[in-house]
């Protein structure tokens, strides 16, 4: 049977009082992309970097399709392309240029590093601004260079730092198809993302990790199951109305409703399927109060998350997730 | 009749080709890497202009303000400052290296570059010749303004240009140091304010005044550090007398004290710039 793509064991790593990595155990089969979801400061970057041989972990194991990553970095780095949370292209070579330079270091003549260049340029819709200066692209059109640059080198295992973030959603939706094309190709994926709907999009193993540990793992329906029930959404009709409903529901549910008067909306989760809907139209209907719509659904990922660690995802700033990174970046004792 | 999409051929995204049999070698590793060096200092107009604003500025200011205050002995001041300033402009210079690295260092360009299969010792060396040849010709912008101000060499002219080649030698040398501040420092403006720290040592060294003017406790350490040694070499070179420099000792003994002061920094910094670089 083939290596898995990804094997860790136990790995930890820690800068200064932060424990980044504390026995992360995770298993990645080849065929996929794997999504590693997290808060910032979970532990994300930092598992990435170890991956990419940027940070040499303290402890435990792992492997890229098999290749041990303390004993041959060299040989993961030729598995291996990286796209980190910033785009790392030179602003003042072209976008061509860009490419060329890392062809070149994966040892392609100048023709063949032209040929390459040429290609991906292509397949990323940046032909056109092949000959302009990296300073002139949008933030998107820089983001799929620099997923581009990854590629020069075709790797069996990309790595993709929170590849979206900071993105506007029309880039955000071109980059996602460009990864879900490289997908389909045969190249596999590791992901890291802040976004829920990130990791359901693209993912088919979704890891979450927290405080530098796997909490919980599996597809993004297992993992949804396994929070053990559905939803119960009820939209009111007057805003009023939104406490007596919640009353009505709450002796339905396995914890008490939230409200959300900004969208009149009162949401229960369920363990009893479509017996509890019945159950709740019954329970509205007694209670004689406008209803405008009533729902069973999945919970979401984010409502996954909540049940799995007790905290809310929070919003990643605009600009990206700085303190993650910088704790991975900045020397022991800083960070 | 057929019809013509314009679709993209591929609907997959793929790496275009097949792997090259074998990474880059570190020859071809530092010049990938130099080359991206140079292409930002050539692109980057405000990176040329402004070096070489400064660098004339403060050469006025030297020359015209302090100059008529200072008589530094048998020659005219401007002979006697323009040596000492180009060396004093290889650390002016090495402020913009540590902060061209941290911000590298800062926007994962490194990561990007130590992901790569190729000597990280080799990315680091490219870094820092090209950030040199870039001194280089920052040097000479620096000479030619001297000579516009009024500096003559009294020497021959192969003497003043085996003084500038050593001065490109010095920046080598500096510029290693500069890396490393630049790789510890993290981010731009930590690296220039971390930068800033070793200018002292251009005022406290004969580059701009003579040693024996200065108060009799500071004078050995004036006396005994590589910006004195680096100066006095130039000087005594482009002056072609070491006794017109005010000099004890030949222009040999300088020179050779200056190279050594050079190996010695290349020794410290380089191995410890790469050991950082490598470090995860």
């Amino acid at each position: 049977m083939a290596s898995p793509i990804v094997e860790a064991h136990g790995l930890t790593k820690r800068f200064g009082k932060v424990e980044a990595l504390a026995g992360l155990d995770l298993v990645a089969h080849s065929g996929q992309v794997v999504a590693v979801l997290g808060p910032n400061g979970a532990g994300k970057t930092t598992f990435v970097r170890t991956i990419a041989t940027l940070v040499r972990p303290d402890g435990g194991s792992l492997r890229v399709d098999g290749i041990d990553v303390a004993r041959q970095p060299e040989r993961v780095r030729r598995t291996i392309g990286l796209a980190g949370q910033y785009a790392a292209v030179e602003a003042a070579m072209t976008g061509r240029e860009n490419l060329d330079m890392v062809a070149r270091l994966f040892g392609h003549d100048r023709r063949t590093s032209r040929a390459n260049s040429d290609a991906i340029l292509e397949q990323l819709g940046l032909t056109e601004a092949a000959d302009r200066l990296v300073r002139t692209y949008s933030g998107g059109m820089r983001r799929r260079l620099d997923l581009g640059a990854s590629l020069v080198g075709a790797p069996r295992l990309l790595l993709l730092d929170e590849p979206t973030t900071g993105l506007d959603p029309r880039s955000r939706m071109d980059l996602w198809d460009a990864i879900r094309r490289l997908v389909a190709n045969g190249t596999d994926v590791l992901l890291t993302t802040q976004y829920l709907d990130e990791a359901d999009q693209l993912a088919s193993q979704v890891v979450i990790i927290d405080h530098g540990r796997v909490i919980a793992e599996g597809t993004p329906s297992e993992l949804k199951s396994r929070a053990g029930r559905d939803v119960i959404d009820v939209h009111a009709h007057r805003a009023d109305d939104l406490g007596a409903l919640r009353d009505a529901l709450a002796p339905l549910g396995t914890a008490s409703p939230r409200l959300d008067p900004a969208t009149r909306r009162v949401t229960v989760p369920v363990v009893g399927g479509r017996r509890t809907i019945n159950d709740a139209v019954r329970a509205l209907d007694l209670l004689g109060v406008d209803v405008d719509d009533i729902a069973l659904r999945r919970p979401t990922l984010d409502e996954v998350f909540l049940v799995l660690t007790g905290a809310p995802i929070e919003a990643p700033p605009d600009d990206g997730d700085v303190p993650d990174r910088h704790a991975a970046a900045v020397p022991a004792g800083a960070a | 009749m057929t019809v013509t999409t314009l679709d993209p051929p591929a609907s997959t995204l793929r790496p275009a080709i097949a792997p090259a049999p074998a990474p880059a070698g570190p020859l071809t590793t530092a010049w990938s890497v130099a080359l991206r060096t140079v292409r930002k200092f050539r692109r980057t107009p405000q990176l040329v202009l402004i070096g070489t604003i400064q660098g004339a500025m403060f050469l006025l200011i030297f020359r015209y303000v302090f100059g008529g205050a200072i008589s530094p002995g048998p020659v005219p001041y401007v002979d006697f400052l323009v040596p000492g300033f180009v060396v004093t402009s290889v650390l002016f210079a090495g402020t913009g290296t540590a902060a061209g690295v941290a911000e590298d260092v800062e926007h994962g360009f490194f990561d990007r570059l130590r992901s790569l299969p190729v000597s990280r010792g080799a990315l680091l060396a490219g870094r820092t010749l090209a950030d040199t040849g870039v001194l280089a010709w920052g040097l000479a912008v620096t000479t030619a303004i001297g000579f516009a101000i009024g500096f003559s060499i009294h020497g021959s002219v192969a003497m003043a240009l085996f003084a500038f080649g050593l001065c490109v030698v010095y920046g080598f040398a500096v510029t290693w140091l500069f890396v490393w501040i630049g790789l510890v420092a993290g981010n731009a403006q930590a690296a220039q304010g971390m930068s800033l720290l070793v200018f002292p040592l251009t005022f406290v060294s004969s580059a701009y005044v003579p040693v024996d003017s200065m108060p009799g406790w500071m004078q050995p350490i004036a006396e005994n550090q590589p910006i004195t040694a680096m100066t006095n070499a130039v000087r005594a070179l482009a002056l072609g007398d070491p006794a017109l420099a005010g000099l004890s000792g030949t222009a040999a003994h300088w020179v050779v004290l200056s190279l050594l002061w050079s190996a010695g920094l290349v020794l410290v910094f380089a191995p410890l710039a790469v050991a950082r670089y490598r470090r995860s």
